[in-house]
């Protein structure tokens, strides 16, 4: 009966099987079956937003989803967020303003804003400030992450020319 | 902590869905967002030896709106009510209590029915169902029944739900254009479970003078609370200042909160006094049309 579940997944654009047992988060089956360690685990009951991923264009925390219900969707990690092989502009923006220290909540972070700059490119800075909300950055004093999210909004207002 | 060992099942409608929770006789429960059922896993506050994940079975993420009111299957997810723009006129206190509800994330996974079925008593959705006097519609193997929301809450995470019924809709009466209302609720960081929370509506006749007052309380109690003590005093006034303070008074005198690491019991009432006179005069201060 506890037999593993194949799942079929698009990560980060390529396609995947994976067999996981249908107790594992989707947040544990990126990080120990396909070693993309770039999503961060630290509470792991949905508080912090560490864990951010986009599942079908939705940020949503990977702790509190099983990897069997991520069967057939379109995943999006931190490590596909880089653009030809370099960062995004959102991950520009965050190195030019310093919007990281420790780094530990800076993919759930990046994950998060990247989801809602595709939807909301004309977010303002109250919006943002909401969305923040749900991740937890103990270093920073959000700040320079505002700041940066919010200059990285040009990229997304005009895709076609960052494409 | 990792979730407990668990199977998980995939039924493609209620029905299944439901044989399932029979044949498992209390060992199943069934997920959807999983935004509060997950953190309980997590913490092994419930190890069901199944899942059930609704995410195959069709139907159930429909917000339907007509004469009767607003049906909100169990499925729809805070984003979907914060997007359905119909909302606005015919359930703007369902809009303005949604906005509360947990983060950017979890507002993109949690449904209304895991809500409902969790039963917090600090949560949105339970305290809005209790003041609207919606009904809860449950399946389970002996048919489809609905529940006054009033009754359907018994304590902390403990409802009228029996093991094999699963949740399937919440039914809002209709909401008049004139109707008056207010929400509030405070939590020390935006998104995080309230410690104390208001939602109030009420018409008036043509001489501006008060009737079918509701009041509503969460955070204070084992369930959301209707305060009715409260409601009556502000039946048949005008809605002023003099006459919200005797309501207010009244409100505060039918909790008794319990204290705890967030915050103690009186703080807890007198939190509710200042969010109950708020709820009452953004209430007075707003006519949406």
């Amino acid at each position: 009966m506890t037999a593993p579940i194949i799942i079929k997944l698009t990560i980060n654009g390529a396609p995947t099987e994976l067999d996981v047992p249908a107790r594992m988060t989707l947040a544990d089956a990126l990080r120990e079956k396909l070693r993309l360690t770039g999503t961060h685990l630290a509470c792991e009951h949905g508080v912090c937003g560490a864990c951010t991923v986009i599942v079908d264009g939705l940020a949503v925390r990977s702790c509190l989803m099983l990897a069997v219900q991520a069967d057939g969707a379109e995943v999006v990690t931190v490590e596909g967020l880089g653009q030809n092989g370099g960062l995004s502009a959102l991950q520009s923006a965050f190195r030019k303003h310093h919007a990281v220290q420790c780094g530990f909540c800076t993919p759930g972070i990046l994950t998060t804003m990247h989801a809602l700059l595709l939807a909301e490119p004309e977010a303002d800075e109250e919006r943002i400030r909401d969305v923040l909300s749900g991740n937890l950055c103990r270093c920073t004093g959000y700040i320079p992450i505002v700041h940066a999210v919010m200059e990285a909004r040009d990229a997304y207002r005009r895709p076609e020319q960052t494409a | 902590m990792k979730l407990p060992v668990l199977d998980y099942a995939n039924p493609r409608s209620v029905a299944e869905a439901v044989q399932l929770l029979a044949r498992h006789d209390g060992e199943a429960k069934v997920i959807s967002g999983g935004q509060s059922l997950m953190p309980m896993l997590a913490f092994r506050l419930s190890s069901p030896k199944l899942l059930i994940d609704l995410r195959h079975v069709p139907e159930l993420d429909r917000i339907a709106i007509d004469d009767n009111g607003v049906e909100l299957g169990a499925k729809v997810r805070w984003r979907d009510i914060e997007t359905d723009r119909r909302l606005d006129t015919t359930h703007p206190l369902l809009v303005a209590a949604i906005k509360h509800v947990a983060h950017y994330q979890i507002r993109n996974r949690g449904t209304v029915g895991g809500s409902i079925a969790h039963a917090d008593p600090a949560a949105e959705m339970p305290a809005i169902a209790v003041t609207c006097d919606a009904e809860i519609v449950v399946v389970g193997p002996a048919g489809r029944r609905s529940i006054p929301a009033v009754e359907f809450f018994v304590g902390p995470l403990l409802t009228m739900l029996t093991p094999s019924e699963i949740v399937v809709a919440v039914r809002l009466p209709p909401w008049p254009r004139q109707r008056r209302y207010g929400f509030e609720e405070f939590a020390r960081r935006r998104g995080d479970f309230a410690l104390a929370g208001v939602a109030v509506f009420y018409d008036q006749d043509a001489d501006g003078r008060i009737h079918n007052s509701h009041i509503g309380a969460f955070g204070v109690g084992d369930t959301p609370l209707r305060l009715s003590a409260a409601e009556q005093t502000l039946e048949g006034e005008k809605p002023n200042a003099t006459a919200f303070a005797p309501v207010v008074q009244a409100g505060m005198a039918g909790v008794t909160p319990q204290g705890d690491i967030h915050a103690d019991a009186r703080y807890r009432r007198a939190l509710l006094g200042t969010l109950l006179d708020r709820a009452l005069q953004r209430a007075n201060e707003r006519i949406y049309t």
